[in-house]
């Protein structure tokens, strides 16, 4: 069943089958294996990706469900000459990622966070990033890096 | 070069930003289930839904003919090929004299599955998909035994294995038990506890995953395979299960998404996948759904404790004796028998000068997940159970927590323990000072006052930790049952322009080696750490490597560097003489130039790499060619990271819930390469700790041995709000027996956070006569302690 989106900003057509889920088109289909799989009840926010500017979980979204629309995973947050955005350097000035396995999920929601709540404070943040599970950092430096992540997209 | 010259270069000390994060942030990440091989094929596995059950019967028929199906095995295929089970890597020799048992660990189940998630069969097919439905139609025809999954009810318990008809894996002690005994005779006070280390899941977010490839051209097999030793699991596989020559087998471990233990042993699936791939002449992969994981996974911790304390009137400690129950699970995993041993009892004497100690462990088999190594591994139940009885022997003696600590503090190094150790540098008093005032303990009673104001309980906790890192020497860990070597292997490649790469033995997943490595290379070398490139995870391109584990890599693997350093330095020296003309003994090296002593004469050292490679004025006759060294080095001794931490809670004592408000952590690493790659450990380590005291908890059906928390919606995982911001801070005694100084970081966090968050429990609830709670202090268990304290 051929659905037809746009991925990163360019047009895209994924021929899979119609209980394709969101996540399994773009990491076999696209090839981005930046958006992880980390759980299967849609708990660890590892497939953050964001849709129509939205973050959402891509492992409990169908392809189907997504035809016409805009989805932007973490291969598409840099400039073309490869300059991180202002949320993934904050990661890096912040060493807010270890493993880097949660990162790609947790730099989609913590951008889509800072949109939403531009002046959000540490208790804020906290609690927006509940549904992302990181196992490394223990979010000290995930929470300084959203609130310099936040001031960069200013 | 010796540690005091080495914490003085330049780089040493710097929170430099990791070389790593470009490619994890941008999504170019290359982990084990991005890897997509050409003509792969999909493997899942059949498990037993059943905690015990005698296999009666298999029938394949159905699904061989479902779609898309290329092969099915399950045990009676590998016994066909005569393949070995998977080994233990750590004998245990019982009190009797008697080795321990060893049951056979096939890696797909032969006449009988003994825990729920134990493997029947592998389904290989074109897709996830297809392989998932044929699995559901392999028919297995089990009969129910009954099931055992508690260590206390194991010995009455239906055999798991014919070997061991009690259950029982061993019996191990160490101490004097008579001498123990005779300071409880004089003791003034005695201090008893009684106390269970609750099951954990690692959970690293990337679940483990393996590509098995054989390539019948060459008779040769690649394993992609998230692991964190991929030579131990390679030389595991090859010489003790598949029987397969190692220069035949190529381990890569890519990128790893963390690891904290679970991701060191060698799994019945990584074989599976490697076995299969040459029957079917295919490249298979196999990922792990988190359902999975949590059945499948080593798990970690599962004690249960007796201990007392003997002390003399002002609380000083006589005397430490202790009885453990450990859990095994249903076969030995490949450390696991080492972890509530060698790895725990001997950290027993803490940080304090208990002359006599002695401790007993009775290893048992249940019808659960094999438990081995995680993220401390024995040292963590080591420290909750001594954390946890000093605190309650302070409140007995009424003694505040810091001054029964301070009473018993160790301060005269080095000190031989009475339980095999010997530590060799610390300074606990500094620590517990550092911590307090961080802590700002002195402003504790009026934060208390605050909380009460609000209806709130506020407590605070004490912890004051020793662990060994840097397993170990290797002749040493050999005695006391290690079937492997501990040392770790570096390899120095310097280029013809003076670049540099180094291969390591060391693995990282998630500890930044990339970074760190370089920035002790460079260092070293009077480079930017930009021309040092580190290579791990892979014995195509690593001479050899026992991995990264216990905290380890930078004190066995930096050191192993450091060693193969020494050597480029010593050769570069030479070449630098007879380029200056000088006599070798005259040359000086550094800032990355050499030297002729007391002249003005200097080349840099990209000239002296060159010349390696371009040997035109060269000393042929005395000297290879080339730049380039390896090195193995073997540990003199463990490592000793100590440190206090001090945790403040409220409690609501309406609803049970407790909320950590303020966490200070001080710790002793030693020399310290990257701070900030440092105390991104430690915040780590702590949420994990404390993960354990307040929400996490493997739990099995004590009748039907079924996993009850199965899923992150069952199993309680550390969320972003869950947790607080840190207070760190370092006090500083170099390692005197590596040349970097460095004591290790990786697992302090979790070992050290545990008792300090449910002895600041236990505090906040003193006023309403709660003595006692066993981890996870949940609400309900909180509540639940008030509720009994009032009766």
């Amino acid at each position: 069943m051929p659905v037809e989106l746009k991925v990163n900003g360019r047009a895209v057509t994924v021929d899979a089958a119609p209980n394709t889920l969101l996540v399994h088109a773009l990491r076999e289909h696209l090839r981005l294996t930046g958006t992880h799989v980390g759980c299967d009840t849609a708990q660890c926010g590892a497939c953050t990706v964001h849709l129509d500017g939205k973050a959402i979980k891509s492992c409990n979204v169908l392809l189907a469900q997504v035809a016409g629309r805009e989805v932007t995973t973490i291969e598409g947050m840099a400039a073309a000459d490869g300059t991180m955005h202002p949320m993934q350097a904050a990661f890096k000035e912040c060493h807010g990622l270890q493993c880097g396995f949660c990162t790609p999920g947790m730099v989609m929601s913590a951008v889509d966070l800072c949109q939403r709540h531009p002046g959000a404070n540490e208790a804020q943040i906290r609690e927006q990033l509940e549904g992302n599970l990181c196992r490394c950092t223990g979010y000290h430096n995930i929470v300084k890096a959203v609130q310099q992540g936040a001031a960069g997209m200013k | 070069m010796g540690a005091i010259d080495f914490a003085k270069l330049p780089h040493i000390g710097e929170p430099l930003r990791r070389k790593e994060d470009y490619r994890f942030l941008t999504g170019a990440g290359q982990y084990t289930d991005d890897i997509q091989l050409q003509g792969m094929k999909h493997a899942v596995f059949v498990r037993s839904p059943h905690a015990h059950a005698a296999i009666r019967s298999i029938n394949k028929t159905a699904a061989l003919a479902a779609p898309g199906v290329v092969g099915i095995f399950d045990g009676q295929d590998v016994a066909n090929d005569k393949v070995a089970g998977l080994p233990c890597g750590w004998l245990i020799t019982s009190t009797d004299g008697q080795p321990m048992k060893e049951p056979p660990h096939p890696f797909l189940a032969q006449g009988k599955v003994r825990y729920v998630g134990d493997h029947v069969a592998i389904v290989v097919a074109d897709t996830v998909e297809n392989a998932k439905n044929a699995a559901e139609l392999v028919e297995v025809d089990y009969e129910p035994l009954p099931a055992v999954v508690d260590v206390r009810d194991a010995p009455k318990g239906t055999a798991l294995h014919d070997v061991a008809p009690d259950n029982h894996c061993y019996k191990w002690a160490i101490g004097d038990k008579a001498a123990v005994d005779a300071t409880f005779a004089k003791a003034a006070h005695v201090t008893k506890i009684d106390l269970v280390n609750n099951r954990l899941a690692p959970n690293p977010i990337e679940p483990r995953a393996a590509i098995g490839s054989y390539n019948r051209a060459n008779d040769e097999y690649t394993l992609y395979v998230a692991n964190q030793n991929p030579h131990v699991e390679r030389l595991l596989m090859t010489a003790f299960v598949l029987g397969l020559p190692e220069h035949k087998v190529r381990v890569i471990a890519p990128d790893v998404g963390g690891g904290f233990g679970a991701k060191i042993f060698l799994y019945a699936e990584d074989v599976a996948v490697t076995w299969a791939s040459k029957k079917l002449n295919t490249a298979i992969k196999w990922t792990c759904e988190r359902g999975e994981a949590f059945l499948c996974d080593a798990h970690g911790r599962d004690h249960v404790t007796h201990a007392e304390m003997a002390m003399d009137k002002d609380g000083k400690f006589l005397g430490f004796r202790v009885h453990t129950d450990a859990n095994l699970g249903a076969y030995l995993s490949t450390f696991s028998t080492a972890v509530p041993t060698i790895l725990y009892a001997t950290l027993l004497a803490g940080q304090y000068t208990t002359p006599q100690v002695y401790v007993e462990v009775d290893a048992w088999f249940t019808n659960t997940s094999p438990v081995d190594a995680y993220r401390g591994a024995g040292r963590p139940e080591a420290t909750y159970l001594l954390e946890r009885i000093v605190s309650r022997a302070a409140w007995e003696m009424n003694l505040s927590q810091d001054e029964i600590r301070r009473r018993n503090f160790i301060t005269q190094f080095p000190y031989q323990t009475p339980v095999a150790l010997q530590y060799d540098t610390g300074d606990f008093h500094a620590c517990m000072n550092k911590a307090t005032e961080l802590a700002d303990v002195a402003g504790f009673a009026k934060r208390r006052e605050a909380s009460k104001a609000k209806g709130l309980l506020r407590g605070i906790g004490y912890s004051s930790y020793i662990e060994a890192c840097g397993l170990a020497p290797s002749n040493l860990a050999g005695a006391l049952g290690a079937r492997a070597g501990l040392f770790e292997c570096g390899e120095v490649r310097v280029h013809p322009t003076g670049s540099v790469t180094v291969f390591t033995g060391s693995h990282s997943h998630g500890q930044g080696h990339e970074t760190t490595f370089a920035q002790v290379v460079a260092s070293r070398l009077g480079l930017d750490p930009s021309q040092v490139d580190i290579v791990h995870g892979d014995t195509g391109r690593v001479p050899f490597g026992m991995g990264t584990y216990g905290s380890r890599s930078i004190s066995v693997g930096g050191a192993a560097i450091m060693r193969a350093l020494d050597k480029i330095e010593a050769k570069a020296k030479k070449i630098a003489a007879h380029l200056m003309e000088a006599s070798d003994a005259d040359i000086e090296f550094a800032n990355g130039e050499f030297s002729v002593k007391g002249t003005d004469k200097k080349i840099p050292f990209g000239q002296v790499a060159l010349t390696a490679y371009v040997p035109h004025n060269y000393p042929l006759d005395k000297l290879e060619p080339g730049l380039n060294e390896t090195a193995f080095y073997d540990p003199t001794n463990f490592t000793f990271p100590g440190g206090t931490y001090i945790c403040e809670v409220e409690v609501n004592p309406q609803t049970g819930e407790t909320r950590v408000d303020r966490f200070t952590a001080v710790d002793d690493f030693g020399t310290i390469i990257n701070p900030m790659i440092v105390e991104g450990q430690v915040h780590g380590g702590l949420v994990q700790g404390i993960g354990q005291a307040l929400l996490e908890h493997c739990v099995y059906d004590r009748e039907t041995g079924q996993l009850v928390t199965g899923s992150f919606m069952d199993y309680a995982m550390p969320r972003a709000d869950d947790v607080p911001s840190f207070t760190l801070g370092h006090v500083c005694t170099p390692c005197t027996t590596n040349p970097l100084g460095t004591k290790g970081c990786g697992e302090a966090g979790a070992i050290g956070s545990p008792p300090a968050v449910i002895n600041a429990v236990l505090d906040a609830l003193a006023p309403l006569g709660v003595k006692d709670i066993d981890m996870p202090a949940t609400p309900s268990r909180v509540w639940q302690a008030i509720q009994s304290a009032k009766q």
